[in-house]
């Protein structure tokens, strides 16, 4: 029994990475219709910058790995705002440049970091306690697990307010719904499409992070967050495209099921896999179920 | 003396490849209520949408045409360029926000009319529609299609907009909601321009000054309302007698 907590706490602190990840995927897609290929590539970028910061500190300790993540969100929100501003923009209305514009930039930016910092992947300085465990019972629960659960909250909550009570919030909504009633009532939905992308990719900054540091055991790679957006596009599709509140329940259910089956699968021979490939059962389920997602908007 | 609110010279536009209008020309007098008629399919609703720059207007041989709305050339512009100089657009369909509260709705509106200097006018609203008060909490997607017409008719009276376009505005109401949406429409023409589509001319008859009637793509006609009271007219124009 105490074994199943622990993992069912692991299977959510994944489903909060998952989140912050196809938070902002989902966003961009429901507001601007442009599927993001660049997304993993702001976690990646992320991570690295988290890295580089961490590395100029002498001491790890709280204070330092609030900077740390404060410096991945950062670079996640810079990188995104200029990926929208200059790529993205000169390309409204036009879905196969935007992909293929997206899928350059990620091939790219991938192919800089493995020329400037190698392909190995590098390790993430950060305080002790985090790397460490709480201990209930017979139980060992990593912190980590705890402060990516908390943080994927803290960013559900922040979101939910961004987006129910500020002004680019509500024009994000309504934009998701009818972007041309938005323009006919005199609002320039371009700000909101920055303000989008800058969003998403600050969350994807701070995923590319608390990956590293929860599940990767304090490494980063440059192909660390397209593995990842392939996980976060399935959550959006589960959730239902421009959902937050879909990419949330799809979240957690997709780390759950993940954790679950990677855990009570792994002794059976040729079964290693299987944590991954319920996943895509869960998505060929919800699609053949309720093909627009679980809170999606009707196509 | 009368002044032109919305000028439009032989515009011409195209939605999917097909040509929707062939060469419209529009003067709307300002202060003045006009209302645009025609069969489905005419380019009514295309010439709306292309004044406010939601559909592209080109010349006849594919350069800029020339409309002036509100004493400014907005050849070219971005929609919401166009309605920030005070053009206030109700939809065909309402087009209200489904999702959205009545109240977010109305705030959507409000960060429209922010640059122009205009403060919302949330009493004037509510005193005209009383039930989008009581509404305010509720999903615009719950409404019935009278008080969704309530809130897009509110949505542009948040602020003093000297310019309303307004797509059949009593389409798929019952008779009491277009009676209260003819009465709404009667005390904003005192206060702005209004051009309007319309196809119900009994409506047209108590509303509009002047009409313009199209077929297919060009203005057929257009002259002084009071025409609409011969019968042979509505019938050559409308093809329907009413």
């Amino acid at each position: 029994m105490s074994t199943f907590v622990a993992i069912t706490i692991s299977g959510l602190a994944l489903g909060a990475v998952y989140f912050l990840v196809s938070s902002g995927l989902s966003l961009i897609y429901g507001l601007m219709d442009v599927l993001n290929f660049a997304h993993g590539v702001f976690l990646t970028l992320g991570g690295y910058a988290g890295w580089a910061v961490a590395a100029h500190m002498s001491q790890q300790q709280g204070w330092t790995f609030i900077v740390t993540a404060v410096a991945a969100t950062v670079a996640g929100a810079a990188v995104a705002t200029f990926t929208e501003v200059l790529l993205i923009r000169p390309l409204y209305g036009r879905p196969v440049g935007q992909i293929l514009v997206t899928i350059g930039l990620d091939l790219a930016l991938v192919g800089l970091l493995e020329g400037g910092f190698g392909s190995d992947s590098r390790s993430i300085a950060v305080p002790a306690w985090l790397t460490g465990v709480t201990v209930t019972g017979p139980e060992r629960i990593p912190n980590a697990d705890f402060v990516s659960l908390g943080t994927g909250l803290a960013v559900l909550g922040a979101l939910t307010w961004f987006l129910r009570a500020t002004r680019y919030g509500i024009i994000i909504r309504a934009g998701a719904e009818n972007r041309d009633m938005v323009r006919a009532l005199g609002i320039d939905v371009g700000r909101a499409f920055t303000i989008v992308f800058a969003v998403g990719g600050a969350a994807a900054g701070l995923a590319g992070l608390l990956n590293s540091v929860a599940f990767s055991s304090g490494l980063i790679g440059p192909t660390q967050g397209d593995t990842l957006l392939i996980f976060a596009f399935i959550v959006v599709v589960i959730g239902g495209l421009g959902s937050i509140n879909g990419a949330a329940i799809a979240a957690v259910v997709v780390g759950l099921v993940q954790s679950y089956v990677s855990f009570y699968a792994k002794s059976g021979a040729g079964l290693s896999q299987l944590g991954n490939m319920s996943v895509v059962i869960v998505l060929a389920i919800v699609l053949l179920v309720r093909p627009r997602g679980l809170l999606g908007r009707i196509a | 003396m009368t002044a032109l609110a919305v000028e439009a010279l032989d515009v011409h536009a195209s939605i999917g490849g097909s040509k929707v209008l062939q060469g419209i020309s529009l003067n709307v007098p300002s202060p003045g209520f006009t209302a645009i008629l025609g069969r489905n399919g005419v380019g009514k609703t295309t010439t709306l949408r292309t004044l406010i720059g939601q559909v592209k207007a080109t010349s006849k041989k594919g350069g800029t045409a020339p409309i002036r709305i509100l004493g400014h050339d907005v050849a070219g512009w971005p929609t919401h360029k166009i309605i920030r100089l005070g053009v206030g657009y109700i939809p065909e369909d309402r087009e209200v926000f489904a999702r959205l509260t009545v109240r977010e709705n109305l705030r959507l509106a409000e960060f429209g009319t922010a640059g122009v200097g205009r403060n919302a006018n949330y009493d004037q609203v509510y005193a005209l529609f009383p039930e989008l008060k009581q509404r305010s909490r509720q999903s615009a997607g719950t409404l019935s299609g009278g008080q969704q017409q309530m809130l897009a008719i509110g949505r542009v009276l948040l602020a003093d907009r000297p310019l309303l376009l307004i797509d059949e505005p009593t389409k798929g109401l019952s008779p009491k909601f277009v009676s209260e949406a003819v009465d709404v429409l009667e005390r904003v023409r005192e206060t702005a321009t209004v051009l309007m589509v319309e196809q119900n001319v009994h409506v047209v008859r108590r509303l509009a000054q002047q009409v313009v009637v199209l077929d297919h793509g060009q203005v057929a006609h257009a002259g002084p309302a009071s025409e609409l009271e011969d019968e042979s007219l509505v019938r050559r124009f409308l093809g329907v007698s009413q």
